[in-house]
């Protein structure tokens, strides 16, 4: 007779959206191992058909609440490319500075209230505030500089509303951008601690080889545009994407998987990114990173974290750097709705804090959308997760049951997945429910 | 429930209140924060998203049941928001989008619609915006907690934005303007960055959305399918906004 054992989580916690693990161990072999998916879609790519393209960065936005941001540059970057719209070089570094306010705070959240608790022996972050509350203080404090910044320049943290088509309707003040200068150089040693931090904690062994993609530059660390590149060779402009990347449909997820075409499933995120641009990081992040010997090519999904921990460090100096070239502000504003619409074809591609987002759209003469095109990081990282889930429960599988659970939790909650970004789209055809 | 967490997130906003808010309430149920969630009765039931599948019509029926108050939480909640635009895209321009149709439009699965809650359950508050500012959050917790009626402003864009001495984007500049039919709460932020009101906290009481309708109409000279836009992104579902979309838009 075989021995079957099951890992099942229902309802995943501590990562954004609805989401649930299956895997099935028959006779010591892992027969079948998910993350499915069973938030609902919202199908955006339907509705945005016979918007206007003025407001599809501010609908995009509600994609998500963690990354509204990334969803919108992406947006206006995709409509801007379609109406061949050039933007200025200072509104190219405000949204710049806004996606790495936003990759400051969802890495926070990420490191300190969601993953911090499974190496600590806490179910959340709240049952820490009784013996670790400085990490749970220094979390939120990472959080709220992120949020207050996207805040200063965008008017708003959750779905900012002063970013549109062609610029900016209002622009943060010098005393703003000042004070947030000053925090940020404080927030510098909590940066370093931060990457301290998450070095020291028992990361459990795990390593499977696979490849990561993300945008690359060799003049800084990419945020909101680059070169498509991978572990494997990968190297082509953001228009290219289609060529290089098409989507399968699982039938037990309501999102779509990912693959690189002749290839298979690839991961994105904070480790890819380091991973291909360690060169580019910024000097403090650098020098922490090789403290703690961290050296690329990093195949071990769990060090995901240090690698989040690194690039918040990273966010943090990069703003620096930003706020500097920014000051003093030049009066560009623009009105929504100041640009002639017209007929064409643009897509974009972002750094989002969770991995590349991919965004395509097609107007008409009057600027109304025809079709419309996203993929988001979790979408990307989907079917990986399958795969490090499958290779991770053969090597765990012996462990009591509870514990196996919690590391295969664990391994999910490494990737940050952003649940209802992923389902924006799908085809449902649920097995199980 | 489906939304995009947003309003969770700026719950999670409340950074310099949330450890002492901590002091005074037990979070019992929080998926996205806790690993361990208890099963209620709860004092107070925050729920965010609007309903799309029997699943979570369940759940919100299961939560109405032992929760004392159940509160809207954001606009998706309150009024179904940007996803509800969904409800107006016909079968056929939705099935271009989608290879398998059919699978999506699986009754069992999903109502193929953005339901609010007040539809199924009563609703004891509603906290709207997308996402209701943070102060707003505290402001209902606060008054769970001494047993009051939040203060919650149903009154029009139009009055935060006078007491901010903002010069009129409608009546000055011709641009057309949500505020005089959106229910206040943001503190007129969008016209105070130089930019109209979209109307993302959903129709104050008395909505006059004809008047406006005929104001957009001749005076900012927007199509009759730009003002159906406008009404119906983030609460076309409501009846203050729902019948004058509905005079002219098609696809």
């Amino acid at each position: 007779m075989s021995i079957e054992k099951n890992i099942e989580v229902g309802y995943i916690s501590r990562v954004e959206g609805q989401g649930e693990i299956k895997i099935k161990i028959v006779d010591n072999a892992v027969e079948e191992a998910r993350f499915g998916i069973f938030e609902p879609p919202k199908f955006f790519e339907a509705f945005l058909i016979g918007r206007k393209y003025n407001e599809v960065h501010e609908l995009t936005s509600r994609i998500c609440g963690i990354c509204p941001v990334p969803h919108q540059i992406c947006a206006l970057r995709a409509i801007e490319n379609a109406l061949k719209l050039e933007v200025s070089e200072q509104t190219r570094k405000l949204r710049m500075l806004m996606n790495f306010a936003n990759h400051l705070q969802s890495h926070a959240l990420n490191l300190y209230l969601l993953a911090a608790p499974d190496y600590l022996n806490h179910e959340s972050a709240i049952s820490m505030v009784e013996t670790h509350s400085h990490l749970v203080k220094k979390g939120l404090m990472l959080k709220k500089l992120g949020n207050d910044l996207t805040e200063a320049i965008g008017g708003k943290a959750i779905h900012p509303v002063s970013a549109v088509v062609g610029g900016f309707t209002d622009l943060p003040s010098k005393t703003t951008l000042e004070n947030l200068k000053k925090r940020l150089k404080n927030a510098l040693k909590d940066g370093e601690e931060t990457v301290e931090f998450f070095a020291s904690v028992n990361m459990p062994d795990f390593e499977r080889k696979c490849e990561q993609i993300a945008l690359t530059r060799k003049d800084m660390y990419p945020i909101n545009d680059g070169v498509l590149s991978s572990t494997e060779g990968l190297n082509v402009n953001e228009q290219d994407y289609r060529k290089c990347i098409k989507e399968l449909q699982a039938d037990y997820s309501w999102a779509k998987h990912s693959i690189v075409v002749g290839r298979g499933s690839f991961m994105v995120g904070p480790l890819s990114r380091l991973n291909l641009n360690f060169n580019v990081l910024s000097d403090k992040a650098k020098a922490a990173a090789e403290k703690i010997g961290f050296k690329p090519i990093i195949y071990q999904p769990f060090k995901a974290l240090m690698a989040r921990a690194i690039e918040l460090l990273n966010c943090i100096e990069y703003s620096l750097i930003l706020i500097d070239e920014l000051i003093p502000l030049k009066n560009e504003v623009v009105a929504e709705g100041d640009v002639k619409p017209k007929a064409g074809v643009g897509c974009a591609i972002v750094e989002a804090p969770r991995g590349i987002l991919y965004h395509c759209y097609e107007l008409d003469d009057k600027g109304v959308v025809k079709k419309a095109d996203i993929v988001t990081p979790t979408a990307h990282n989907a079917k990986n997760i399958d795969e490090d889930l499958k290779a991770y429960a053969m090597q765990i599988h012996g462990l009591p049951l509870e514990e196996a659970t919690l590391k295969c939790e664990t391994l999910v909650r490494a990737y940050d997945p952003c649940i209802s970004c992923s389902v924006h789209i799908t085809r449902l055809k649920r097995s199980f429910f | 429930m489906t939304g995009c967490a947003g309003c969770q997130m700026e719950f999670l906003r409340l950074e310099d209140e949330l450890l002492d808010l901590l002091k005074n309430v037990e979070i019992s149920y929080f998926v996205m924060a806790k690993r361990v969630n208890l099963e209620g009765p709860y004092d107070a039931a925050f729920i965010e998203g609007s309903i799309s599948t029997p699943r979570e019509l369940n759940e919100l029926r299961e939560l109405r049941e032992k929760s004392k108050i159940l509160i809207a939480f954001g606009d998706c909640a309150c009024t179904g928001c940007i996803p509800s635009i969904l409800n107006w895209v016909p079968p056929a321009v939705s099935a271009k989008v989608y290879e398998d149709f059919s699978a999506i439009h699986s009754k069992k699965e999903s109502f193929q619609r953005i339901i609010p809650l007040k539809e199924f359950v009563k609703v004891d508050i509603e906290l709207r915006g997308c996402p209701p500012h943070k102060n707003l959050i505290l402001e209902v917790v606060k008054s769970a907690l001494i047993q009051r009626k939040p203060f919650l402003r149903i009154h029009p864009v139009c009055i935060e934005c006078k007491l901010k001495e903002n010069v009129c984007l409608l009546t000055f500049e011709g641009r057309p303007c949500m505020g005089p039919v959106t229910a206040a709460g943001c503190g007129a932020l969008c016209p105070s960055l130089n930019r109209i009101c979209e109307g993302c906290y959903g129709p104050m009481s008395d909505a006059n959305a004809k008047s406006l309708a005929e104001t957009f109409l001749n005076k900012c000279g927007l199509s009759k399918d730009d003002i159906a836009r406008k009404f119906r992104k983030y609460s076309g579902l409501t009846s203050a906004l729902f019948e004058e979309a509905n005079k002219s838009y098609e696809y």
